[in-house]
């Protein structure tokens, strides 16, 4: 079999796969009443008609290139970590937390040690599950979602509590929300007059410095070695545990940075629904990233893309914000039923006899 | 109050909330047992409890009565049986990584139920449920009437599902089959058992009690749908196969243990012991992980959890 039948095998596979799932999403779409084509067009070009809409797409990759980052770092690790969602919120918490705090301090230290703790607070976050699953064997897929819901709790309960705005009190609203953070502690804006802010340059920084960790560096090896194969890790003593609690710490680490990047670049306060799920959303795009820096960044892009134009259909149409799950579940299922078949050797040469049936002496077995 | 009407108070509430959870976790000991970790038995959840909450929403003012509501749990049963059919799809035929692939039907169901929510319904709107049915002469023994008799029949139902669950698991050749193929697919290949298909089988039976469980919650525990109606019970109840060691009873004894916690949260409040609200709602979720980190598997669970069967392979 040659190069260019397995390139045009893999194409078609996705290509199957990616028409799958437009077709569950239309399915639904129809079930509410909604044309699925319209709603395609407006999510796929509505963000791109003016300068703002291309820049919030960029906004809302920022968060989505960091946890994809540290999701990608898990997942090569052979740890599932899904809980993003909650490290995001405590990064949050710390961020905000340390702004208000010490808002007198000078910019050049009030910043990065905004971004450390928030960083801080996700790695340890993430770091429980990662302990959990070294020393007690638990199944990190579930302590990392039951850690969401405890995140959650614990992110209204401070914005409610001990971190609520003084003012929201005095007027008796209480909506739940801190202080505006001090301005020294603002990312600043790149394009006056938009929301995007310098955290892209950081998430495009630390994309190349992943993957000089993953792919330069010892460390990385023995991560990426404790992921493909703990056995034969292990037997070349490599300590799989240690790689293990290393990787959840780096992916919550990445998912508190994003936080921090998020509350510091974009909202400026704690404040509810901050996440809007990127914690899922990252591992959609890390997942369609290859799980590689070089295909996240995109990715994320493409997804920022898809979450600006979903927000654009709920606003013209009335389609319910929920979509956006239907749309993320079925891209997952998808990508994974896809990336067994394009693997899988058997499959690829019953494919290809498939198609010398049908094209007798063809291109499919040379 | 006395130590006796606590505890009343307490068991009497916390039984019938354990029934979706005891409902989801059969059906997901099924699936491990027959070697396929559902994580997605959140999104079944989520869409059972929808669909199975549409009937009598959509009939509230008719005369239909407790017809809807049947009628709700076996549309509940057959979403779930059809969304085990499609995680078979991906997982078994197609041979996908079980734990993303669960992720990603978790976020399917809770987003096409909350989708659909929001179109046919719009807000939280209750219905009348499902009524208690205390069971003559029984119901009325002091203290274990209230405790065990005096609930709504799909309460009775479920826990009559537990011994019959043991008995479908252990006592009949479809059951053995399950075991066999969740233990060592390539053993069962040789013996002329069709692995995907018991697979797909155990898939359809786990996914319709999802459903079911998820119709519970919607139709006799909250009597109202929103969007996190299930808010990680699907999560929650894989976990308890876990800690019940697939077993029903074990599985049982989980589904009881969380939903004490859950009353006693609940009656704490009632009684007018004062803690902050968020974390009496964090407590089941810290169950959770202290519950995994102790049962650490002394009995190992099925040998070939988690690993898709391929004939192709030789190993």
């Amino acid at each position: 079999m040659g190069r260019r039948f397995r390139a045009f095998y893999a194409a078609a596979v996705i290509a199957v796969a990616a028409l799958a799932a437009a077709t569950v999403v239309a399915l639904v779409l129809e079930a509410i009443g909604a044309s699925p084509w319209a709603t395609f067009r407006v999510i796929l070009t509505g963000p791109l008609q003016d300068r703002f809409g291309i820049t919030e797409i960029l906004v809302r990759s920022v968060p989505l290139i960091l946890v994809a980052l540290g999701v990608a770092i898990s997942f090569r690790s052979g740890i599932l970590n899904i809980g993003a969602e909650g490290q995001i919120l405590i990064g949050i918490l710390c961020a905000t937390g340390v702004a208000l705090a010490v808002p007198e301090w000078p910019r050049p230290v009030l910043l990065p040690l905004c971004l450390v703790a928030g960083a801080l607070g996700g790695a340890l976050w993430g770091g429980i599950a990662g302990v959990l699953r070294a020393k007690l064997d638990v199944n990190e897929i579930l302590s990392t979602v039951m850690l969401n819901y405890i995140a959650a709790q614990l992110y209204t309960f401070m914005l409610r509590g001990p971190l609520i705005d003084p003012a929201e009190l005095m007027t008796g609203s209480g909506t739940p929300q801190s202080m505006r953070l001090p301005r020294s502690a603002w990312l600043e804006r790149l394009v006056p007059g938009t929301r995007l802010h310098s955290g892209l340059l950081l998430a495009l920084v630390l994309a190349g410095l992943v993957w000089v960790l993953l792919w330069r560096t010892t460390l990385g090896f023995r991560m990426r070695a404790s992921g493909a194969g703990s056995k034969a890790a292990r037997y070349a003593g490599i300590r799989v545990e240690r790689s293990l609690v290393v990787a959840m710490l780096l992916a919550g680490g990445f998912a508190g940075l994003a936080g921090a990047v998020e509350v510091l670049g974009v909202h400026h306060r704690a404040i509810e629904n901050i996440s809007s799920g990127y914690g899922f959303a990252a591992i959609v795009v890390a997942l369609f990233g290859g799980l590689h820096p070089a295909g996240i960044v995109p990715a994320a892009i493409f997804f920022g893309l898809l979450l600006v134009g979903a927000d654009m259909t709920q606003r013209s149409a009335g389609i319910p914000a929920n979509m956006v799950l239907v749309l993320q579940g079925a891209i997952i299922l998808a990508i994974v039923s896809a990336r067994m078949y394009v693997d899988d050797p058997y499959a690829r040469q019953r494919a290809a006899r498939l198609l010398g049936r049908f094209l007798p002496g063809g291109k499919a077995g040379a | 109050m006395t130590l006796g009407q606590m505890a009343y108070d307490i068991l009497s509430l916390g039984v019938p909330f354990s029934v979706a959870l005891l409902l989801a976790a059969l059906g997901e000991m099924f699936n491990q047992r027959a070697g396929v970790f559902n994580l997605g038995c959140e999104g079944i959840m989520s869409l059972g409890a929808f669909v199975g909450f549409l009937p009598a929403y959509l009939a509230r003012s008719g005369s239909l009565g407790p017809w809807a509501d049947l009628l709700g749990f076996a549309l509940a049963a057959v979403v779930g049986m059809l969304l085990g059919l499609l995680f078979g799809l991906v997982t078994v035929t197609f041979r996908a990584p079980q734990g993303i692939a669960g992720i990603g039907l978790a976020m399917l169901g809770t987003g096409v139920a909350g989708t659909l929510f929001r179109h046919e319904i719009g807000g939280v709107t209750g219905v009348e449920g499902v009524a208690n049915l205390p069971i003559p002469g029984l119901s009325r023994i002091p203290f274990l009437g209230g405790v065990l008799f005096n609930h709504n029949p799909v309460v009775y139902v479920a826990f009559l599902l537990v011994p019959a669950s043991g008995y479908l698991l252990h006592r009949t050749s479809w059951g053995l089959r399950v075991r066999a193929v969740g233990t060592h697919p390539r053993a069962a290949d040789t013996l002329g058992i069709d692995v995907n298909r018991v697979r797909y089988q155990a898939l359809m039976l786990g996914g319709a009690l999802g459903g079911m469980g998820g119709a519970y919650l919607s139709l006799c525990q909250a009597k109202m749908f929103a969007d996190d109606l299930v808010a990680g019970r699907g999560f929650i109840a894989v976990a308890l196969v876990y800690f019940g060691r697939w077993s029903p009873w074990g599985v049982a004894a989980g589904a009881l243990l969380f939903s004490l916690a859950q009353s006693l949260q609940l009656s704490l409040q009632v009684w007018g012991i004062r803690f902050p609200y968020e974390f009496a709602v964090m407590l089941p979720y810290v169950l959770v992980i202290v519950v995994l980190a102790l049962s650490r598997s002394r009995t190992i669970g099925p040998t070939a959890l988690g690993r898709a069967f391929n004939r192709e392979m030789r190993v």
